[in-house]
């Protein structure tokens, strides 16, 4: 597919701010299911920092605004063409091993609840336990937009028993390292046509590590693996980690913040 | 006692490197001893130089007992421990280059990848990432305990930013000034030029983007922190900023301090701060100490950052045991300085074993330093080992073991005179674009008679270090 | 050097200059209370000169009456009140271990002597230290401090900051001292016939601690006009607001020289120059002399202000 990504986020401050730094994973992963057309990442008055390819393969930007400034805005045009490889990520080149994503973070940390999700998907080899995984997740907590918010933490959201994208992504990666799968979170933009389920164009999915195939993408919001419909922009330990936007601003101003998204398909 | 090297006298006779000490010793009077003793620490008073321990309250100027009795090596113990210091530094280098990179040692299976990739060290943040000159520890602190006339072991080591090197050069300068005749009989190396070697260790990894005499300076927690006497010693001598993380910032691609003129780039940062501060948008997201976007700068070659994020896992006391198959490894050479044999209570028979053992052992915390959270097997009393012994039981991972080992002592100044102290032993070994050693180091003492803690969070103390030319 | 450095420099100097105001302030308020006349007339002194220093409320708070022993509590050893001698060594002394790499060896000896000293004095119990032997201490102490910076350090950016504190806090202080007592001053006690009150004027001046100074610069009869004058516009004197004025300008013209670039704060201590330097002294009590301190007060605030925002906070480009 031919997808054109429209993605604005704004923060605004209610008093001017000194300084804002950003780090951004905002650039479509070298890999095999995704080759870039053009991609263009702007900043309201902002100075351009170092950029670099990370261990896991992502290309970090670094930005800075210098103050005072109540208002910051980062526009991203771009069009990706994808093509399905069946949730498989070919072609990243990454130098962090893939047992290093086998550690706990606060917000995937697992408790009582999550040992019993993970321990009752069956003894099947790591691949279909993956897949066990992942309609486990899938099942236990229902897409419900709002009931959850940016700290809620994998145990909670199981506990609440529905969440957003975020939610299944880190419910699934605590539950996959629970049983000794490395594994990791993803931050990307989803399209889907109008006669899809309600979704987030701004998405998160999970990828597993499965000894002999390398790491495999695994979607529970949507009960599926990733497709051309996808476009991975990075990764990390958990939602946090791989954040397309970290920002700090120095100051005290209230910091808020706006997102549109938009995903299209062009013509062919 | 009698089962205890002693530096200064064995079987009876005085020890050549001491011989002039035994005269100077006989010759003072005990009151003219407690007229320098008192000197000395008012010197120490009024350079500043205290020391304040962590969750200890009480005084925060206290002093760290100065022993005024030198610690002595000769030429020749001297070179050996160098050529052993120098060789260690550089496996550990090597093992953190490659760790970051493809981890050849792992994949050798000469070392668990486990122990090396969920190490709570290990920074994914720097995977892939090169430091300027391949170095990521460029302060090697090695702890060296002595057990007989040639027999040094490696306690520990210290790849992050071990302290104390400000204790060397001022216990140094006050033996000077109070004792110049030791000075002018005994022909001993100077260390006053480490700050000048440190600076040139730090210029010598100036970041690839940096294209002018670098910028260095030093990055502290601030001055409630306890090193901070040691923190601004160093950039006085070295004679660069002192800054505290408000003080920079990073715009554009670089870090930029803040000054009286307007910004100036700044290009080596050595830092005082742990990793997990140093970066909110990196690390700690709560973090005040650090610089917001300083990974994003250090990674793209804007600044460099001594040591470097990352380098704590070479000095992880698990990883401990395997720095002599590091050297075998990256050096192709035996090593110099042998490790203490120690049991790691992760392994099930280790794990047994200690626990049978726990009366005769040292059990130290994995992750501890400081000497918190350690059991001396022979000086505890019963409940302090069984209480141990379920510490160990519920997170056996968390523990490591020794042998108490039978530490040299060398004579120090106590209450009733003169009596045999045990000793250790901290060089600084820096590594840059060539590898330095200052012929001397931090002795740290136990004055608690019979003790084996050094530390000075547990009443130790420190002593001038000399090595004497040949 | 750092901003955080500078302001760190600003502020040591100002708590040392701060410390020996607070002495003096104890030295006259000792004195007054050994006045026969004890009754109202030197507690109205005494609150006067508590209101100088802005600590009034705070004082009546946690002592009320002021006796002696009070009065000692809370301009010697109280931690709680910011314009203290022991807050203030202990803060100057603070902020001068901060950037001790600044400071000669000699500058932080004598800060750190003076707290090292503090401590044992608070140690020791009151009964065995005598009000003289506290404010003797303390001016001598201050002066070592002035004494280390003025003949040891480096004439650079740092020595600059240090001084802009001094003349800051300074300025402050005499017009705050001045104010509270200016209606002592006022034109119209003369014509009442016998000259000033002889203890007011005398506590003003040894607040200041320039009454022998006066003498030797004056003579003859006091008057408002003479006392005014000398404190205000007299350039010998080394507390009028005249000699800080330019103790701020020629420090400044220094800081533009180094850095080859002018700014608001050195724009701001220009003004405040030239607008003392063209008064007279029937002006300001022509104008008002309570106004012109007003306002003066206010300038110095500013100026203050602008050497933040100019060189300590940062942020300039």
């Amino acid at each position: 597919m031919r997808l054109i990504v429209e993605h604005t986020t704004v923060y605004t401050y209610d008093q001017p701010v000194r300084a804002v730094v950003q780090s951004h994973r905002l650039t479509p992963s070298r890999c095999d299911s995704q080759l870039v057309e053009s991609w263009d990442v702007a900043v309201s008055n902002g100075i351009k920092g170092g950029g670099f390819r990370d261990g896991a393969g992502d290309w970090v930007q670094g930005w800075s605004v210098n103050g005072p400034v109540s208002r910051v805005e980062v526009t991203v045009t771009g069009v990706v063409v994808t093509n399905d490889t069946a949730g498989v990520l070919r072609g990243l080149r990454e130098s962090v091993p893939a047992l290093a994503w086998l550690d706990e973070t606060a917000p995937t940390r697992p408790d009582a609840a999550l040992r019993a999700l993970a321990e009752g998907a069956g003894d099947g080899e790591s691949l279909a336990l993956a897949h066990a995984l992942s309609a486990a997740v899938a099942e236990a907590i229902a897409y419900r937009p709002g009931s959850t918010h940016a700290h809620t933490t994998a145990a909670e959201a199981l506990a609440l028993g529905e969440g957003v994208c975020q939610d299944h992504a880190h419910a699934l990666i605590a539950a996959a390292r629970i049983r000794d799968l490395p594994a990791r979170y993803v931050s990307g933009y989803l399209f889907a046509d109008t006669g899809g389920k309600p979704h987030e164009a701004a998405h998160a999915w999970a990828e597993i590590w499965i000894e002999g195939l390398g790491w495999i993408g695994f979607d529970p919001a949507n009960g599926c693996c990733p497709d051309e419909r996808y476009i991975r922009l990075g990764c990390g330990m958990d939602a946090q980690g791989a954040a397309p936007i970290r920002g700090i601003a120095r100051g005290h101003g209230a910091e808020s913040m706006e997102i549109a998204v938009a995903v299209a398909a062009a013509q062919q | 006692m009698s089962t205890y090297f002693n530096e200064m006298k064995s079987g009876g006779n005085v020890r050549l490197p001491y011989a002039s000490l035994q005269d100077w010793v006989e010759a003072m009077p005990a009151a003219l001893r407690n007229l320098k003793q008192a000197e000395a620490e008012a010197l120490f008073r009024r350079i500043g130089i205290t020391f304040a321990v962590y969750g200890e309250g009480g005084d925060p100027d206290r002093l760290i007992p100065f022993d005024m009795f030198p610690r002595v090596f000769t030429a020749m113990e001297w070179h050996r421990l160098e050529r052993g210091i120098k060789q260690r530094a550089r496996a550990l280098n090597a093992f953190l280059c490659d760790i970051y990179d493809r981890g050849e040692i792992v994949r050798a299976g000469r070392i668990p990848a486990r122990l090396v990739y969920l190490n709570e060290a290990y920074e994914k943040a720097v995977a892939g990432f090169r430091p300027p000159k391949n170095v990521f520890s460029h302060i090697v602190g090695i702890d060296l305990v002595r057990t007989g006339p040639d027999e040094f072991f490696v306690l520990e080591d210290n790849c992050r930013t071990p302290s104390g090197v400000s204790y060397m050069l001022e216990n140094r300068e006050i033996m000077m000034r109070m004792f110049p005749d030791l000075f002018r009989t005994n022909r001993i190396e100077p260390v006053d030029h480490y700050p000048e070697l440190l600076r040139r260790t730090l210029a010598s990894v100036a970041p690839q983007k940096c294209d002018r005499d670098p910028n260095v300076v030093i990055l502290t927690p601030g001055h409630f922190n306890s090193a901070y006497y040691e923190h601004s010693f160093l950039a006085d001598m070295m004679g660069v900023e002192l800054v505290e993380g408000q003080d920079l910032f990073v715009e554009g691609e670089f870090v930029w301090m803040r000054t009286t003129e307007g910004p100036r780039k700044v290009d080596v940062i050595y830092r005082r701060i742990d990793d997990a501060f140093l970066d909110p948008l990196c690390f700690r997201p709560d973090s005040m100490l650090g610089v917001p976007g300083l990974m994003d700068v250090y990674r793209s070659g804007g600044v460099s950052i001594c040591s470097a994020p990352g380098a704590g896992v070479a000095d992880d006391k698990a990883v401990y045991t395997f720095v002599p198959e590091m050297v075998r490894f990256y050096l192709g050479e035996e090593p110099i300085l042998q490790n203490v044999p120690t049991w790691q209570c992760a392994k099930a028979d280790d794990c047994k074993y200690v626990l049978e053992n726990l009366g005769d052992l040292v059990v130290k915390e994995v992750h501890g330093s400081g000497g918190y959270g350690m059991l001396v097997g022979p000086k505890s009393t019963k409940e302090q080992i069984e209480s141990f012994r379920a510490k160990i039981e519920e997170d056996p991972d968390n523990y490591i073991a020794q042998p108490t080992l039978a530490l040299s002592t060398v004579p120090s100044f106590v209450e009733e005179g003169v009596a045999p102290r045990h000793v250790d032993l901290r060089p600084y070994c820096l590594v840059g674009e060539r590898i330095d050693l200052v012929p001397g180091g931090l002795t740290r003492v136990a004055l608690r008679e019979g003790s084996l803690v050094v530390n000075s969070s547990q009443g130790g103390g420190v002593k001038d270090t000399w090595v004497l030319a040949e | 050097m750092l901003s955080r450095t500078a302001d760190n420099l600003f502020w040591l100097a100002r708590y040392m200059e701060r410390a020996e105001t607070a002495a003096r302030l104890l030295d006259v308020g000792a004195r007054i209370a050994l006045l026969p006349n004890a009754g109202h007339g030197y507690r109205n002194e005494w609150d006067a000169l508590l209101s100088a220093g802005g600590t009034r409320g705070a004082f009546a708070a946690k002592y009320g009456e002021p006796v002696q022993r009070n009065i000692e509590s809370h301009l010697f050893f109280d931690h709680d009140n910011p314009s203290s001698v022991a807050t203030c060594i202990t803060r100057a002394r603070e902020n001068g271990r901060i950037v001790r790499t600044a400071l000669t060896t000699q500058v932080w000896d004598a800060l750190n002597t003076a707290f090292q000293e503090l401590r044992q004095i608070e140690r020791t119990p009151r009964s065995e230290q005598s009000l003289n032997q506290l404010t003797e201490w303390t001016m001598r102490h201050a002066a070592m401090v002035r004494g280390a910076i003025d003949a040891t350090l480096l004439r650079n950016d740092g020595w600059d900051f240090l001084n802009l504190g001094y003349f800051v806090e300074r300025a402050d202080n005499t017009a705050r001292l001045l104010d509270v007592k200016y209606y002592v001053l006022l034109p119209g006690v003369e014509f009442v016939g016998s000259g000033l009150d002889n203890y007011q004027w005398r506590t003003l001046l040894r607040a200041l601690g320039l009454h022998r100074a006066f003498h030797w610069a004056y003579g003859g009869e006091v008057t408002a006009t003479k006392i005014a004058h000398f404190l205000i516009l007299n350039p010998q004197s080394p507390r009028s607001l005249i000699t800080c004025a330019e103790g701020l300008n020629t420090h400044m013209a220094r800081l533009a020289r180094a850095y080859r670039k002018s700014t608001d704060a050195q724009k701001n201590a220009l003004n405040l120059l030239a607008r003392i330097a063209e008064t007279r002294t029937d002006d300001i009590f022509d104008d008002g002399l309570h106004e012109f301190l007003t306002s003066f007060i206010d300038e110095v605030g500013a100026l203050s202000l602008s050497i933040h925002d100019s060189y300590l906070s940062g942020d300039a480009r």
